[in-house]
């Protein structure tokens, strides 16, 4: 499939934009980032997404596939010769499914949470929940990764892009002095944070912190109100 | 004979959808009736997380979250398939699938709130059904084109417990005038004999919702 063929309408600092690169990176197919401008949507991104109008969205030759795990489904089906994404039995698909979910259903919410909290109360009652979601991911990391490197064993699957997307945003929040991984409560996830990070597929995607952190200045600029004293 | 028991109740749409796949599939099963306001032991072992139904467990082994569950079904049992070959189509479905899953609570917003938070909702509620109309249904008979699928399953829903809600709360939202399609769709779904045979009695359904208002 010519490259000029799979397009993705994105944002490098994204981390759901990045799932969808990382699945066609393990397949080893070309595809051309269309970088949408921050707080402007694109005529193209609006066609393609009426419905939600964000992205990530994949465009494959002139259809245009939304929401990232739907589409992550979509590359696994479509170059169905390369290595799998999802795994092959379907009840260990289910639990992928499961947990992909609830990282975005809970636990993004809840990490974003932490920023968006108002007050020292606020903030702590977002830790706590976070923290409490982290330790459930430690628990599916062991059962799902058998003792190997990935939620998907021997290599990255469809969980550990779910998860290992939100890399990125995880170490800028622990930059303000919080642990999220920890290698006392959660030591299966910090080798397989690291072990994400240094795969071929996710290396040149993944964006570098100190970059996010002046993104996120920049947003938090724009949207956060002033403190009530 | 697979083992199959479903944890969950007639009275809600979200165990409905896994009845419908199951019997569209022409599996047995073993229907527990779960009571929301007293967990089973069961229940809480099986969905940790969530501790909701419905809850499919298959030879010993629990699956949950309704959608996940449907595919799981349609991955295990492929006759009388739910969701289409072509990988797009099946993208398509399953972002329609996961929209009534994003949107089933705000959908069911205006049964709950009051005043401008009620009027805000309706607003929202419209918008969604806006949504489906034009741009998930068009000009196709079903979500699922032909014959119904993943999609029409997750949003059952619509065609049956919507408008018990409207009813209690004296606000209609799924127009004919407005949404001539969808309007038209949810007589189509109700029409199926699967469907129709496995929905909750409306006047039982009504009793409930009303205690809930």
């Amino acid at each position: 499939m010519a490259e000029g063929d799979v397009k993705i309408l994105g944002g490098w600092a994204s981390p759901f934009v990045m799932r969808p690169r990382i699945a066609l990176n393990i397949k080893s197919v070309g595809y051309e980032i269309l970088e949408e401008k921050v707080g402007v949507k694109s005529d193209l991104l609006i066609k393609s997404n009426p419905v939600y109008k964000k992205i990530p969205v994949l465009i494959h030759g002139d259809k245009p596939i939304c929401e990232s795990l739907v589409i992550v489904q979509y590359i696994d089906e479509t170059w169905s010769s390369g290595p799998s994404i999802l795994p092959s039995d379907a009840y260990d698909r289910a639990t992928a499914r499961f947990w992909a979910a609830y990282i975005d259903d809970k636990w993004v919410p809840a990490l974003s949470g932490i920023a968006k909290a108002q007050g020292e109360e606020a903030e702590a009652e977002a830790v706590k929940q976070l923290l409490a979601g982290t330790t459930l991911l430690e628990e599916a990391f062991q059962k799902c990764s058998k003792g190997k490197a990935f939620f998907g064993e021997d290599s990255i699957g469809y969980l550990d892009i779910a998860l290992g997307s939100l890399l990125g945003w995880i170490r800028v929040t622990e930059l303000h002095g919080l642990t999220i991984l920890d290698a006392e409560k959660t030591p299966g996830l910090v080798g397989w944070a690291e072990n994400f990070c240094a795969d071929s597929a996710v290396k040149e995607v993944m964006p570098e912190t100190g970059k996010l952190v002046e993104f996120a200045k920049m947003i938090f600029a724009k949207t956060k109100a002033p403190p009530s004293t | 004979m697979e083992d199959l028991k479903l944890h969950g109740s007639i009275f809600s749409p979200f165990t409905c959808r896994v009845i419908w796949a199951l019997k569209l599939k022409g599996l047995n099963f073993e229907c527990i009736e779960e009571d929301m306001t007293n967990k089973s032991d069961l229940l809480l072992k099986y969905n940790p997380v969530y501790k909701k139904i419905p809850v499919l467990v298959h030879g010993g082994k629990p699956i949950v979250e309704s959608s996940i569950i449907l595919e799981y079904i349609e991955e295990t049992w492929p006759q009388n398939p739910l969701l289409p070959v072509d990988p797009y189509e099946k993208a398509v479905a399953r972002f329609w699938s996961k929209f009534a899953d994003d949107k089933s609570l705000t959908l069911y917003g205006f049964f709950v709130k009051v005043g401008e938070e009620q009027e805000k909702a309706v607003q929202e509620g419209l918008e969604i059904l806006r949504n489906l109309e034009e741009h998930g249904l068009g000009d196709k008979k079903f979500f699922g084109g032909e014959t119904i699928g993943l999609a029409d399953v997750g949003l059952g829903w619509i065609a049956f417990w919507l408008d018990v809600l409207e009813e209690i709360v004296g606000i209609k939202l799924l127009e004919e005038s407005k949404f001539p399609r969808l309007f038209e769709w949810t007589n189509n779904f109700k029409e199926i004999s699967i469907i129709k045979e496995n929905l909750p009695d409306r006047d039982e359904m009504m009793a409930i919702m009303k205690s809930r208002h």
